[in-house]
C-alpha cells in the first residue's frame, strides 16, 4: 500500500487547476498528480505513490548510500593486515 | 531502473551484512514498520542472511491488513446498495469480512471497480453523474494526500456524488502502543521511509527518547533495509536512541509541507479501531465537518454490523510482532491466499502472505531452518 515508485517526470500540465505530469515508469508512463512538487523539472525524478507524487528525489543524498559504501570500504582497507605485517 | 537497481546491488549487499555481522555482539530484536519492508526482507531473504542475533519482527504497517472488520463489513453493505459505484485499490477486494468479501459481492453483481488512485475514483464521479461514486480511502499518511486530494477536488469540482468512506491510520501511534504493550520485545525501529517522505521525522524524536529505542527511517530496497539495520545495530551496541535518516534521497526532516497542510485542511485526528489490535487512541483520520458532504459513513447509514473474525487466525499477533507467520496452525494449510482466514494473508503487504509467497510455509523453509538464501538473491527482484 505504501508502495512508492520512482519515476521520470516527462511532461508537465495543468488540469482543472492541479498541476498534473505524465511520468515515465521505465517504459511505462502514467499520469501523476504533481502538485505537491511544484518545483520539479522535467527529466527529473519523483516518487510516485497511488498516482500522486510525494516526494521530488534528491540526487546529491541519492549518492549517500554509496558513500557510505566506499568509506567502509577504506575503513576495511586500513584494518586489513598488510603482507609485510603477516612476514615480521 | 534508475533509483531502483543500484539498491539491489548484491555485492553492495554483501558488504553491508558483512558489517552488520562484525558489529553485532549481542541479540536484538528490531521491527520494520511498514509491510513493504517486510515484503522486501522476504522477497530477498534479508532476514536469513542476517546474524542470527538479529531478530526482524514484522509491524503492523499494512493498511489493508489493519482496517477493521466493521469497516470492510460497512463498504460491503455500501457497495451492495444499488446506483452506488464503489472503487477500492485492488489489494482491499479480497479481505474477508464477516460476509464475504467485496470480490464476491462484485460476482454477484454489485458494482465494485478496481481504481489505481483515489484521483481516478474521481473522474469516474464526473463521468457518472448519475450514480454514487464511493472511494474506500484506506491507508496511513502515505496515501492520505492523495485521498485528501480527491475529497478537496471533489468539492471544488462540485461532485456530489462522490464520498470516502475514511480509515485512515497513523504510525507513530501504532509504534507507542507496541512500545507500551506488556509483552513487547521491539528493541529498534527501520522507520517507515514513505510515510515519513509526507511527514518527516520529527514526530519520531520524541518517542526514540522516551522509550529508548533507535529509529532509523529506511528506504525499500535490499541495501536501503541492509543499511537501516547497520544504523540500527550500531546504535543499539553503542545504547544511544535517536532518529536517522537512511532515506534522505526521499525524505527530508520536515517531510512534505504541502501535503502536510493538506491532510490538516481535509482531515483531523480520531481515535482508530485496528484489526487483531483494538482501538489505539488518536490513531486514525476522519473527515473534517467541512466535507461532511463527501463523508460515505454519514451519506450511507450502515446499522447492526454483527462482525466475526476467524477463531484460528492469530494475525492481531502477527501485526504486533508477538508472533511470526509459520507459528500459526492454519498458516499454508486451512489459509492461504487463495483461502485466507486474516487480512494478513490477502495483502502483498501483509506478512503471511510475503512468506507464503516465498515458500516459507513450505518443509524446511521456515526462517533459519535452512542454508540461508544467497545473497545473489538479491538483485534478482523485478
Amino acid at each position: 500500500m505504501c508502495l512508492g515508485i520512482p519515476g521520470k517526470v516527462v511532461k508537465t500540465f495543468r488540469e482543472h487547476d492541479v498541476l498534473m505530469g505524465k511520468v515515465d515508469f521505465s517504459g511505462v508512463t502514467k499520469q501523476v498528480c504533481l502538485e505537491h512538487v511544484p518545483e520539479v523539472k522535467i527529466g527529473e525524478y519523483v516518487l510516485v505513490h497511488v498516482g500522486f507524487a510525494l516526494s521530488h528525489i534528491d540526487e546529491k543524498e541519492a549518492e549517500l548510500v554509496f558513500d557510505f559504501l566506499k568509506t567502509m570500504n577504506q575503513l576495511d582497507e586500513l584494518e586489513a593486515p598488510s603482507p609485510r605485517d603477516g612476514s615480521s | 531502473m534508475k533509483y531502483l537497481d543500484e539498491y539491489r546491488d548484491p555485492e553492495a549487499a554483501e558488504k553491508l551484512a558483512a558489517a552488520i555481522a562484525r558489529t553485532v555482539t549481542r541479540p536484538w530484536t528490531i521491527m520494520e514498520v511498514c509491510g513493504g519492508q517486510t515484503h522486501t526482507i522476504v522477497k530477498y531473504g534479508i532476514d536469513e542472511v542476517l546474524p542470527e542475533a538479529i531478530d526482524l519482527v514484522h509491524g503492523p504497517g499494512c493498511p489493508v491488513c489493519v482496517t477493521a472488520l466493521e469497516m470492510i463489513d460497512r463498504a460491503h453493505a455500501i457497495a451492495s446498495r444499488p446506483g452506488v459505484i464503489f472503487c477500492s485499490f485492488g489489494d482491499m477486494l479480497r479481505v474477508p469480512g464477516s460476509r464475504g468479501d467485496l470480490l464476491q459481492l462484485k460476482s454477484q453483481g454489485a458494482d465494485v471497480r478496481i481504481v489505481y488512485s483515489p484521483l481516478d475514483a474521481v473522474t469516474l464521479a464526473a463521468a457518472n453523474p448519475e450514480r454514487q461514486v464511493v472511494f474506500f480511502a484506506i491507508g496511513f499518511e502515505t496515501t492520505a494526500p492523495p485521498n485528501a486530494m480527491a475529497v478537496w477536488l471533489a468539492k471544488r469540482r462540485g461532485l456530489k456524488n462522490f464520498s470516502v468512506l475514511v480509515s485512515h491510520v497513523l504510525v507513530p501511534p501504532s509504534i507507542t502502543a507496541i512500545l507500551q504493550s506488556p509483552g513487547n520485545r521491539v528493541q529498534g525501529f527501520l522507520g517507515p521511509g514513505h510515510v515519513c517522505t509526507v511527514m518527516g521525522y520529527e514526530e519520531y524524536i520524541p518517542i526514540a527518547e522516551h522509550y529508548g529505542v533507535p529509529i532509523v527511517i529506511t528506504g525499500f530496497e535490499p541495501v536501503d533495509m541492509l543499511q537501516g539495520v547497520l544504523w540500527t545495530v550500531r546504535q543499539l551496541e553503542a545504547g544511544t536512541a535517536t532518529v536517522e535518516n537512511q532515506y534522505s534521497r526521499a525524505v527530508r526532516p520536515e517531510g512534505n509541507l504541502q501535503s502536510r497542510k493538506l491532510i490538516e485542511d481535509v482531515f483531523e485526528i480520531c481515535d482508530r479501531k485496528w484489526r487483531g489490535v483494538g482501538i489505539i487512541p488518536k490513531s486514525g483520520f476522519k473527515l473534517r465537518y467541512e466535507y461532511r458532504d463527501h463523508d460515505a459513513e454519514r451519506l450511507f447509514e450502515v446499522e447492526d454490523i454483527e462482525t466475526q473474525e476467524s477463531g484460528e487466525c492469530i494475525s492481531g499477533q502477527v501485526l504486533r510482532g508477538l508472533k511470526k507467520p509459520h507459528h500459526c496452525a492454519a498458516f499454508g494449510k486451512s489459509c492461504t491466499p487463495q483461502t485466507p482466514l486474516g487480512a494478513t494473508m490477502v495483502s502483498s503487504e501483509g506478512a503471511c502472505a510475503a512468506y507464503y509467497a516465498y515458500g516459507r510455509h513450505l518443509a524446511g523453509r521456515s526462517p533459519r531452518a535452512d542454508t540461508p538464501a544467497q545473497l545473489v538473491q538479491i538483485g534478482g527482484g523485478k
